[in-house]
């Protein structure tokens, strides 16, 4: 795969699954979605072709952030909502590592929304897999920044009263290179877009819209479920149009400043009509008016709604540094030490 | 007017501040004056003064910004108590400066400032300069600004342009009594001005100007003469301790080979250091201003596990934020520099204001068993040498080191006698080696207890780390209640025996008697000149300084035990005091406390130490 980061080796064997399996039990609850995202990433880790040494795993808080223990790669475990911190003091430090992140809607949009923003916005060559259950797990119930209005937790009695994040608003919001949606019960959905996050220069989101079992069981399944998917999944591919339904009867179309929902064969519509997804376009306004798509006027969109090249943060910090080294009298600490005004006694 | 011949007053040590508005140019002035007394050999402290705000209300005793100089013929320990030369530029300035002055000061003003709308700004009831106010100082009262303009009127420059160099006049005047060269000045306008060459000639007149002015000012009686100082031979420079502590960490990232990484948020009076380092690039430095300090200190973590000298640097709020974090990388045993440039707190405090009360939170401000090495500078200077081995006992024994520095230390400077790289001790990090088949990210070393630093990238060694305890050795996550006790005790012994790899503690003075005077970090001038001045006059009295506070250098029990009374001065309200009273429980141990944003004055301490001496 010659698209991949050149800064980070490759390796020269083929690798496969049991390469990166670590030895720890797995604690997740039974049926967690969770599970699915780790068979996703055991899959894909070996077929990137990097070594298996420079993968470098980074987590934060929840159920989500127990990630780097279950996979055998370099990791580190962090605090509450700091992943984004950390990882990014690993890829500046180290730009030939390939830096993953775990972690989830409490962990990245509540206590470390500020960092999560900020990464983004520096376009930090960064994976993150972000697990968006819609509830604080691990400490058992509670609502988080994308519970949905109403919703009864063990904190909100009576409903939530706030407005959930919608996370690609978030991510462009934040001027994101990189957006992918994807179900956790979809394998090859999530394969492809790791598989894309891999090829991107710059941070790239994941939102897994992950299952809780046991405090939000089913909280996607009015979107992702089997009987109703047809209707409320469009999963997009660069390049082609728009189109969703049992048939592919239906798609998106842009009339005047707004994306609708079009049926082929009324109207006078066609397939040409439809928009063609552009993944790579710059612009990010269709991008973000496809993120916010929801049900029930809409479908909701899957699979990589935005992959936009921009310099990323960790190769200006090493160009500037070459640029430096390149142009600068002080090479070493005793120039440094001598330089500017002394004197001799 | 008149030009005659002064006689020439030998003066050991000359205490100088300039004081005006923000924008008078105060701190330019003070600097020069400062550059041209080390190129005469003086030895030198210089500290500024300025207010939190960059523009505060013109002419208001919360606008002034001021710079102090103290040049001698000896070794220089603070930046002075007293100031024998006042430059007040405007009636706010010499209100707010005037209680620092000696009696008998001379004091210089510019009258043209002096208009009643500024006097009465400044909170003066009438003109300070003709109420009697100053009959016990030396006046020189010059039409500062009117002879700036007079002395450019042939160059036909606008006036505001003109007006912008009257703090060169009064230079001028200082030049004059201490009896400086111009040259240096001169020099030093040619080089500062390369792009505006019309400011070189404007800089160079007024100055000049000034000068001459002074020799015909009949206040001006002799002038003084500070002879060059008898130093270590060597090349010097300036250094402010913020710029000496970034140095510190550059070449401690040198001479182990492990690149440096600093990540950093802005915060008075600690952003000097992340400005300083953020121009080393060319060495390598990366330095990322983080979102927050909490993103700071993590992104630290995350290059310290990838192999980098991490570094993140800030002041007591922001020593708040990254508590958290200091727990991850005590827990995940990474090698970690904090550096504390401590200021007035709580909360917001006095963020241009020194002081000593972080130590608490140094020491103790974390949740759970969570040691860390503390060690304090006690010069501008030695910040230098104390960032340095804050780094190489970080590498070398794996474990977060906060550095604790202050503002006083920080804006403040000393000459610096400039080492060699070559001369610096190596630094040893225990590098894991590639494939080590018995590489284990707990095993430690049995002497040390440090464990192994592997990093990403290195064939065979991948591990995961994280804040949740560890089993020993192994490093899976563990919650056994032995493994948790067992843990505890190893980070907390690892922390302990790195007093076996500091020096011991010093005393200055007889090693036992009467009075021992025990200070830490940033106090040291002022308590060394105290006690040496007692000492001088025959008094019981020894000095033992802590540069290193966690661990306590192995001897510090027997050091504290052959004296009959100890004394602990702090800008605080009794931490180290305390913390010693809880590690060596004596009831022996009396303390003198002050938290006014200000340094110690020395006649405090020596009145302190003379009453304790009295007590029997």
């Amino acid at each position: 795969m010659d698209f991949l980061n050149m800064t980070v080796e490759r390796s020269n064997v083929q690798l496969t699954k049991t390469d990166f399996e670590s030895d720890q039990m797995v604690k997740w609850c039974p049926g967690c979605g969770a599970h699915a995202i780790l068979a996703a990433v055991e899959r894909v880790f070996p077929k990137i072709g990097y070594r298996k040494e420079n993968f470098c795993m980074i987590s934060g808080i929840g159920c989500s952030s127990r990630f780097p223990y279950y996979v055998n790669t370099y990791g580190i475990h962090g605090i509450h909502g700091r992943a984004a911190a950390i990882s990014t003091g690993v890829k500046i430090a180290n730009p030939r590592l390939s830096v993953w992140m775990a972690t989830g809607d409490g962990d990245s949009l509540a206590i470390g929304g500020n960092h999560f923003i900020h990464v983004i916005r520096r376009n930090v060559d960064i994976n993150i897999l972000l697990f968006n259950n819609q509830i604080y797990g691990l400490t058992k119930g509670q609502y988080s920044p994308t519970t949905p209005m109403g919703k009864v937790t063990k904190t909100s009695p009576q409903g939530t009263i706030e407005h959930p994040f919608t996370v690609g608003e978030l991510v462009m919001g934040a001027q994101g290179t990189f957006f992918a949606r994807v179900p956790d019960n979809n394998i090859n959905l999530m394969t492809e877009a790791m598989f894309e996050a891999a090829r991107h220069d710059g941070t790239s989101i994941i939102e897994i819209m992950q299952n809780c079992i046991i405090f939000a069981d089913k909280a996607h399944s009015d979107i992702t479920g089997k009987e109703v998917k047809d209707e409320t999944m469009l999963v997009l591919k660069n390049g082609e149009p728009m189109l969703f339904g049992k048939n592919h009867e239906k798609g998106i179309i842009l009339r005047e400043t707004h994306l609708e929902v079009a049926e082929i064969g009324k109207n006078g519509i066609t397939v040409d009509d439809i928009l063609i997804h552009d993944q790579y376009n710059q612009d990010p306004g269709i991008h973000l008016m496809l993120a916010k798509l929801a049900p029930p006027v809409f479908p909701m969109v899957f699979g990589v709604i935005r992959s936009a090249m921009y310099p990323t943060y960790d190769d200006l910090v090493g160009e500037q540094i070459k640029f430096a080294r390149e142009n600068s009298k002080i090479r070493n600490m005793d120039d440094l030490l001598n330089s500017g005004d002394t004197w001799e006694i | 007017m008149t030009k005659k011949k002064r006689a020439v007053v030998e003066r050991e040590d000359v205490v100088v501040k300039f004081v005006g508005d923000s924008g008078d140019g105060m701190q330019l002035s003070g600097n020069m004056f400062s550059d041209v007394a080390a190129l005469v050999g003086n030895d030198l402290a210089t500290f500024p003064d300025f207010p939190a705000e960059i523009r505060a209300p013109q002419n208001t005793v919360a606008g002034v910004s001021g710079f102090q100089v103290h040049m001698g013929s000896s070794k220089i320990f603070t930046t002075g108590d007293q100031v024998d030369v006042l430059v007040a530029m405007n009636p706010a300035s010499l209100k707010a400066n005037l209680k620092w002055a000696k009696k008998g000061a001379t004091i210089l003003t510019d009258t043209d400032a002096f208009d009643d709308k500024a006097i009465e700004k400044a909170g003066y009831k009438q003109d300070p300069l003709g109420d009697g106010t100053l009959t016990d100082y030396n006046m020189i009262k010059a039409p500062i600004t009117t002879l700036t303009k007079e002395s450019l009127k042939d160059l036909g420059i606008d006036n505001k342009t003109a007006e912008r160099s009257k703090n060169m006049f009064a230079l001028g005047i200082l030049y004059f009594i201490f009896n400086r060269d111009l040259k240096p000045s001169f020099h030093y306008f040619e080089q500062k001005f390369k792009k505006k060459p019309e400011l070189i000639e404007i800089n160079k007149i007024v100055l000049q100007a000034g000068y001459n002015y002074a020799e015909t000012v009949e206040a001006i009686e002799s002038v003084i003469q500070v002879a060059p100082a008898k130093m270590e031979k060597g090349r010097y420079r300036n250094i402010t301790g913020n710029v000496g502590t970034a140095w510190g960490l550059l070449a401690a990232s040198e001479k182990s080979g492990r690149p440096l990484f600093l990540g950093s948020y802005p915060i008075t009076p600690a952003t000097e250091i992340l400005i300083e380092l953020a121009k080393h690039k060319s060495l390598g430095a990366k330095v990322f201003q983080a979102e927050d300090e909490i993103a700071g200190i993590c992104s630290a973590i995350g290059a310290s596990y990838t192999g980098s000298l991490a570094c993140t640097t800030t002041s007591g709020p922001g020593l708040s934020l990254k508590s958290e974090a200091i727990g991850l990388a005590v827990m995940t045993e990474l090698p970690l520099v904090i550096v504390d440039v401590q200021r007035g707190g709580p909360s917001t405090g006095l963020p241009t204001k020194s002081e000593q009360s972080d130590l608490y939170q140094a020491l103790f401000g974390r949740n759970g068993e969570c040691p860390v090495i503390v060690i304090a500078a006690s010069t501008a200077e030695n910040c230098f040498y104390y960032a340095y081995e804050a780094a190489k006992l970080a590498m070398e024994h794996m474990t977060p080191v906060i550095l604790l520095t202050d503002g006083y230390l920080g804006f403040g400077s000393t000459l610096f006698r400039i080492p060699k790289m070559a001369d610096m001790p190596a630094i040893n990090p225990p590098m894991a080696q590639p494939n080590d088949p018995n590489y284990k990210p707990y095993k430690r070393n049995p002497e040390t207890l440090v464990r192994e630093w592997a990093i990403p990238g290195t064939e065979g060694l991948r591990h995961r780390i994280g804040g949740l305890e560890k089993e020993d050795v192994i490093g899976t996550v563990s919650t056994d209640p032995l493994n948790h006790q067992k843990m505890v005790d190893f980070r907390a012994a690892k922390v302990e025996k790195v007093a076996d790899f500091i020096p011991e503690q010093t005393i200055d003075g007889a090693p036992e008697g009467e009075l021992l005077v025990v200070s830490w970090g940033g106090t040291y001038g002022a308590v060394h000149s105290a006690v040496k001045k007692m000492q001088q006059e025959g008094k019981p009295v020894s000095h033992a300084h802590f540069h290193h506070l966690m661990p306590l250098p192995k001897n510090t029990g027997k050091v504290l035990r052959g004296f009959k009374k100890i004394l602990v001065p702090e800008l605080n309200s009794g931490q180290f005091v305390n913390y010693l009273r809880m590690k060596f429980p004596m009831p022996n141990i009396y303390q003198y406390n002050k938290v006014q944003g200000l340094p110690f004055m020395i006649n405090e301490l020596t009145e302190k130490i003379n009453q304790l001496l009295e007590e029997k």
